[in-house]
């Protein structure tokens, strides 16, 4: 790969690189400066709270997937691998692990401080549980707080779930957040931010229907786990989040109204020759060649799943600074994995008519039961109902043995050109695709 | 002048050309083994399906007195048959320069060369009528015909017989020698070929005893009726059919566009646009030769698929198996090698099983080690094969499910199409699993279906018109115009 050139990147995303340079500067001086640390994860988080309190959060499957992206994953399994853990775990976990095993050393080559509360809120993963149960074995003494989050069987919220889950913050994870950080929750403060969550969320909105329009000026997959980030992560309620997705919103809104294509790391696109639904998260360690395939072929994710891990927004969720805890508690049990089969079907379904895509593709990841079981079935649901092409690849999160670059171009070739003889086949038939 | 499409499929194993007219049609087949340089094996296969699709067209063009003188198909047969030898005989040669030519660079000592050039020549000097008679006498049977495949089992026949000691190093240079000899672009003069082709035909009639009971066991094919029947009339037959062959000799060939296939399509010799996956290609085959498929399972040597088509043969949704080439061809070429038997004899020897011994499917240098095992507890090899072909299809039904189960009609294609104890086994299982009103379609052409649907595609001239393609090509203009 001696002759890869630099990536193009984004004002948005050099914004965004900035924030990030700064969190992981203030987690390496966390200690010295008294701040206190909160492990937790993505889907379901409740950063806001972590904020209000002044404490500040760490993502390990952030750190896994940031590994992934600079090539240290591979070492980082093997070393978890070395010490017991099996080759079926969880890449993601094996990585983290793997690196705080080597010192505990962040993507920014910065030290990340040891956590002082490991908070679980999002329990659809079991996974998550078990890895938190490994942690604490690394950080004996640590405080856990466990959110209970109850996964949508039926289809929907209940009153009584979030009830369930507003009683389970008051008596005991409020409380034990609140010993950790040594303050009380000021509930003003947490409303300010999550109005400013609520802004942040609906420019975000506005960003993701942006590829709504033909060509889309995004791409919601590939660039879309970039323009996640910061509602994702450490930054959801704050001023700088509603900064980054206000400049991010105006570049795509001018790319829209030039008629542009997006940007990717090897230039802007020229034609929008497929749309696309994605469904599963990408591969990390061959993010760039991964995203080439796609440019190459000039196929474009309209929609995918993985940019909702974080929330559903674009389907009406927002933080209500009026209710902070009952919003929090639907944000938990709304992120797209605590969804039941048919309500991500129905999802999928929505998505490929609303962004008029060609195809839906599905990456299905060996690492990630919360996403990969039942997506075989999920596929052929969906091919009966909008009857448009379907593929199905397989790679990993972030263990680069099984992303096979020879077998997934092979397929995803394949598959594009399935995709263009039908535009041929159906037009000479005199039928739309 | 006729138009003539091409399709080349380079699979893992095998190499496949295909030839159509206008109306579809296959005129044309040639198969050889893929080897380290693709290039040659694509030339191989495709120079193989011109000359096959020469014949064919004579043998259309004799259509009406074929249909009243059987003697005249057994000429025409038999020439090919001939012809096929001819080209076997200039690669035999070559194979014997680098054999020679390796020899004289490996051996230092003067002693053992000059040594083990006399037993060069003395293994040469005993298989080559061998593989003569065997062409002339339209002896290879269900036999692989590959050059390289013949060529070896005749060589280490020779090799066997001899002392123990010489093994290794009649070996060694055979090693050497082989993909050199192979991967040698070789090109014949369709014209003169045939010339001497008709000769050697002669040569046979002529030394064709006059009654068959005069004729030695070891030539028991000679007591085939028609070949009499040749017998007698040949000098009428091959002066009445000397004009037409040269006509057909002399035809040009114009092929009007191709395209390349299967798992090294990247290597080929083609323009991009050319290039076509083969998940498309084994579809558009196998709805072009049955119009009502839906489902397709193709079964080739590393890799096995299982596709769904719509009523235009476009295909819809694909699965292949990702990790593990277990249930694929070269699995059953594996086992063959363990069992120390060719793998035509593989099939017949599992449709004897009275039953069928578990086997686990899911690693092929496992199963080798299991068949060993499963050999040492006594059970028959027979149950055993029953067992290992039961479970390719197992592991087939598998993928199949993945891709969203079995439509009716469901069409088989690849290599192992071929082997009775698979669609044995398949039928059953598809039966089982998707009801007996599945109709079940298996062509004795399915290991040609990636080049024919390849072929068909050249001949709809769809262009997939991919980006790439379209810059180079523009690229192409620009620095052309410059």
């Amino acid at each position: 790969m001696a002759d890869v050139k630099e990536a193009v990147k984004e004002k948005s995303m050099v914004i965004q690189k900035e924030m990030l340079a700064n969190l992981f500067t203030e987690l390496s001086t966390a200690k010295e400066n008294g701040k206190k640390v909160v492990y937790t994860f993505v889907p379901g988080n409740i950063t806001e709270l972590i904020l209000a309190m002044d404490m500040l959060p760490v993502y390990p499957e952030i750190n896994a997937l940031q590994s992934g992206m600079r090539k240290k994953s591979g070492s980082y399994i093997k070393d978890a691998e070395k010490v017991g853990f099996s080759e079926d775990v969880c890449t993601y976990v094996k990585c983290d692990i793997g690196m705080m095993l080597n010192g505990n050393i962040g993507p920014t080559g910065e030290k990340l401080p040891e956590p002082d509360l490991l908070l679980l809120s999002y329990t659809g993963c079991f996974t998550f549980m078990k890895w938190f149960e490994n942690l604490e074995r690394l950080y004996p003494g640590v405080e856990i707080a466990m959110l209970h989050t109850p996964y949508q069987e039926d289809g929907k919220i209940t009153e009584d779930q979030v009830n369930y889950m507003v009683k389970q913050l008051k008596e005991d994870v409020i409380p034990k957040m609140e010993k950790v950080a040594g303050k009380k929750l000021d509930y003003d403060r947490l409303s300010k931010m999550l109005e400013n969550s609520s802004k942040a969320e609906d420019l975000w909105v506005q960003v993701l229907q942006s590829a709504k329009n033909v060509p889309s000026p995004i791409d919601a997959y590939f660039a879309g786990v970039y323009y996640m980030g910061p509602l994702n992560t450490a930054f959801r309620g704050t001023e700088i989040a509603l900064e980054y997705y206000q400049e991010l919103h105006n570049e795509v809104f001018e790319r829209m109204k030039l008629g542009l294509h997006p940007v990717t790391p090897e230039g802007e696109m020229k034609e929008e020759r497929f749309r696309l639904v994605v469904e599963g998260p990408p591969n990390w360690t061959n993010f760039r060649e991964f995203w080439k395939i796609f440019y190459d072929m000039g196929a474009v994710i309209v929609a995918s799943t993985y940019t909702k891990v974080g929330g559903l927004y674009d389907q009406g969720f927002r933080h209500d600074p009026e209710k902070p805890l009952e919003s929090l508690a639907k944000y938990c049990m709304g992120c797209y994995t605590n969804l039941n089969l048919p309500q991500r079907v129905d999802l999928l379904e929505h998505y490929i008519k609303e962004y008029k895509a060609d195809g839906f593709l599905i990456n299905s990841i060996k690492s990630c039961n919360s996403f990969s079981a039942g997506q075989l079935l999920m596929m052929r649901e969906i091919e009966q109902r909008c009857g448009i092409p379907v593929g199905f690849i397989e790679s990993d999160l972030v263990d680069p043995r099984y992303f096979s670059y020879a077998n997934i171009k092979n397929r995803l070739e394949s598959y594009f050109q399935m995709l263009g003889q039908r535009k041929v086949i159906m037009e000479q038939e005199g039928q739309t695709v | 002048m006729s138009k003539y499409y091409l399709g080349v499929d380079l699979g893992s194993t095998t190499s496949k050309a295909v030839i159509i007219n206008e109306q579809d049609e296959i005129i044309g087949r040639g198969i050889t083994n893929t080897r380290a340089n693709y290039s040659v094996a694509a030339d191989i296969a495709r120079d193989e399906a011109l000359y096959n699709a020469r014949f064919s067209v004579l043998k259309k063009n004799l259509a009406a007195e074929i249909k009243a003188r059987p003697e005249y198909k057994k000429y025409i047969d038999d020439l090919e048959s001939v012809f096929q030898y001819e080209q076997f005989k200039v690669r035999l040669d070559n194979l014997g320069e680098e054999l020679v030519k390796t020899c004289n660079a490996f051996f230092k000592d003067g002693k053992k060369r000059d040594e083990i050039l006399g037993h060069l020549r003395n293994i040469r000097r005993s298989f080559k009528p061998k593989i003569k008679y065997d062409y002339i006498y339209n002896n290879l049977g269900s036999k692989n015909q590959f050059f390289r495949d013949v060529v070896s089992e005749k060589y280490n026949e020779e090799v066997n017989k001899l002392d123990s000691s010489l093994f290794e190093p009649l070996m060694t240079v055979w090693d050497k020698s082989i993909t050199p000899a192979e991967n040698k672009v070789v090109t014949f003069d369709f014209k003169k070929l045939i010339e001497e082709a008709m000769e050697l035909l002669k040569e046979k009639y002529e030394n064709l005893p006059e009654r068959a009971e005069n004729i030695s066991i070891e030539s028991e094919r000679a007591f085939d009726t028609e070949m009499y029947l040749l017998k007698g009339d040949f000098k009428n037959v091959s002066e009445t059919l000397h004009e037409r062959i040269d006509e057909i000799a002399n035809l040009e060939f114009n092929i009007e566009n191709m395209t390349g296939t299967g798992y090294g399509r990247a290597l080929l010799p083609f323009p991009e646009s050319c290039i076509r996956s083969e998940i498309l290609c084994h579809a558009f085959g196998a709805h072009a030769v049955f119009p009502n498929t839906r489902t397709v399972l193709d079964i080739g040597g590393q890799d096995t698929k299982a596709i769904q088509v719509d009523k235009y043969g476009l295909v819809t949704s694909f699965q292949m198996n990702d990790r593990c080439a277990a249930g694929c061809g070269r699995y059953l070429g594996y086992i063959a090698d363990e069992m120390s038997i060719s793998l035509n004899e593989l099939g017949p020897m599992a449709m004897k099983a009275e039953k069928e011994v578990t086997i686990c499917s899911t690693c092929t240098v496992f199963a080798g080690a299991e068949l060993r095992e499963l050999t040492n507890v006594g059970e028959k090899r027979e149950d055993i094969l029953g067992g290992l072909h039961k479970a390719i299809i197992m592991r087939a039904m598998s993928l199949i499910a993945r891709s969203g189960g079995v439509f009716n009609e469901f069409t088989f294609t690849g290599g192992v199409a071929r082997n009775q104890a698979v669609i044995k086994y398949l039928t059953q299982l598809v039966r089982e699993n998707y009801g007996e009103g599945i109709k079940i379609n298996i062509h004795t052409d399915s290991i040609f279906m990636g080049a024919l649907g390849g072929a068909m595609f050249a001949r709809r001239n769809i262009n997939v018109d991919l980006p790439d393609a379209k810059k180079k090509k523009q690229q192409v203009v620009t620095e052309t115009s410059n």
